[in-house]
């Protein structure tokens, strides 16, 4: 069956077979692609030797297998990684660390460290709930204005990050609103919606309403409605509603009042970026002073 | 030289031998190190099999194909590790089957999202992330508040499970349904049985529904994620493994 011959216009010798009179030259790989394959074997070794590669029985170096004579680990690369920024970091953060707020927000360099630290921090962790911008959502606040409910001054956020509200956490923010439902009527929770309402639109009101809610709900939400930041009571008054501003929604709230909950972030984070977190966040725009 | 292989292809016998050489070459390179699978895992502490409720929530998860926008693996890189928190360990996913790492990260990664965000949260986001995040393009999962959780049969799971490794235990397969129940309820009775069983349990109502949905076993399975390992006893001194 083989039939070797030489080509005449080549002069190179033919495989032998042929397939409808058509013959292939028995050309060998190109030397070129052949060193390429070379080479590449040669690199492997070399590769085995410096990085970590073969598995061994014994058990003993990284992951069980040859260390490599570099000693290279991801984990070195990763911790020279961080030692680069942590440094980077450092000087800043050795003079943040100490300072008090009010210090931070007087030196230009510190404040300009500290709200870019904690606008990166704030959209990877806060801005699920409050909004990218700030603006939050139904039953999450919105940061960007005054109206704050457990305080707005740097150390009362810084508290409130730190602890969260109604967390797993001995000094997280807590407050229970009853639930009205069990203990007014259909009528007294809608006399009472309607008195709430007419804080801030100034509207009518049954004067029921207003009886009740001196009794029950002036306690925790003060009798002009401004609320109690001590006491995470909500300011009624400013017609900025955590969980909707409609008479339905304060039916609702009053009958079974629904309660947000923050993680507390103080073993997510660490203590120097919710520092930063807390002084971002007052930046934002309602920021109170102490 | 060029012309040497001639003799391998003229010659069956041999061309056998040379084939079931390489082949085998291949084989002991992919399956050797299998044996010596648990010299990858590092030594960390904390780290349990899911309970009955996070184990049906790890189904759901599956079956939703949560895998297909989110990964489940911090990788030891700067960025990640800045952003996400403790790399992952080996050790964190080893009752996984399959595993969760992922390759494709439309969303965020959710190795370390337990305990990130609350239960509600979790619940409004699942039903509608727009509704909290307006510029994700995650689909709702409504369906999973309406869906009561497949609890009957989570046992048969862990049997399965154990099979491949997971150590369950009978007492722990004997009482999965009542487990599962216990988890998903504020101050259940037979919460005591579950915590002497399982370490480190999130048992509430989740979804704040008086039934046992999906959405319950999904977040208890999401708030579970990242939070077993003890991370702050584990050192990496970067060159040795220390024995186990």
């Amino acid at each position: 069956m083989s039939n070797i011959e030489k080509d005449d216009h080549t002069g190179i010798e033919t495989t032998g077979h042929e397939w409808d009179g058509i013959k292939e030259l028995n050309n060998p790989a190109p030397r070129w692609w052949l060193g390429v394959l070379i080479v590449t074997i040669i690199w492997a070794i070399g590769y085995s030797v410096i990085y970590p590669s073969w598995p061994t029985l014994s058990g003993d170096g990284e992951r069980g297998g040859t260390q490599g004579s570099m000693g290279w680990t991801q984990y070195n690369e990763l911790a020279d990684s961080q030692a680069e920024i942590f440094a980077r970091r450092a000087q800043y953060l050795s003079r943040f660390d100490s300072a008090s707020f009010e210090d931070v927000q007087a030196d230009p360099a510190l404040y300009a460290f500290a709200l870019a630290g904690g606008a990166s921090a704030f959209k990877d962790n806060c801005a699920t709930c409050h909004g990218t911008g700030g603006t939050g959502a139904a039953g999450y606040p919105n940061l960007l204005d005054d109206d704050w409910l457990w305080g707005g001054t740097v150390n009362d956020i810084h508290q409130t990050i730190q602890f969260g509200v109604r967390a797993d956490h001995d000094e997280t923010r807590y407050s229970e609103m009853p639930a009205f439902g069990e203990i007014f009527s259909r009528e007294e929770i809608s006399d009472v919606a309607d008195y709430v309402l007419s804080f801030s639109t100034g509207g009518d009101y049954p004067a029921a309403g207003k009886t009740l809610y001196d009794e029950q709900c002036s306690l925790c939400h003060a009798e002009n409605g401004t609320g109690d930041q001590y006491q995470g009571a909500p300011n009624l008054s400013d017609a900025i509603w955590f969980y909707g501003g409609t008479k339905v929604d304060l039916v609702a709230q009053i009958s079974q009042p629904k309660h947000g909950m923050m993680p507390n972030w103080n073993t997510r984070l660490d203590a120097s970026t919710i520092r930063q977190l807390s002084i971002y966040v007052h930046s934002l725009g309602g920021g109170e002073a102490e | 030289m060029f012309n040497s292989h001639k003799s391998v292809e003229k010659n069956s016998i041999l061309m056998l031998i040379f084939v079931v050489i390489t082949i085998s070459i291949g084989g002991l390179v992919e399956i050797v190190p299998l044996f010596r699978m648990e010299t990858t895992i590092e030594p960390v502490k904390g780290v349990r099999p899911y309970t009955p409720l996070e184990l049906a929530g790890y189904n759901v998860y599956l079956r939703e194909g949560c895998y297909g926008c989110h990964s489940q693996q911090v990788r030891p890189l700067r960025d990640e590790v800045e952003r996400y928190g403790h790399y992952s360990l080996a050790a964190e996913s080893m009752y996984d089957h399959p595993f969760q790492w992922g390759s494709k990260r439309t969303g965020p990664d959710l190795a370390r999202v337990g305990g990130k965000y609350s239960d509600d949260w979790h619940v409004a986001h699942t039903i509608h992330p727009q509704s909290l995040v307006p510029e994700s393009i995650m689909p709702g999962y409504a369906h999973l508040v309406e869906k009561g959780a497949k609890l009957e049969y989570i046992h048969e799971d862990m049997i399965a499970l154990r099979m491949v490794g997971v150590p369950y235990t009978d007492e722990q397969i004997e009482n999965a349904y009542t487990d599962a129940l216990a988890q998903a309820t504020d101050d259940s009775d037979d919460l005591d049985g579950l915590l002497s069983r399982y370490s480190k349990v999130n048992a509430r109502n989740f979804d704040g529904q008086s039934t046992t949905t999906e959405m319950d076993a999904l977040i208890a399975y999401l708030q579970v994620l990242g939070t077993m390992a003890e991370l702050q006893d584990y050192k990496h001194d970067g060159t040795q493994r220390s024995g186990r």
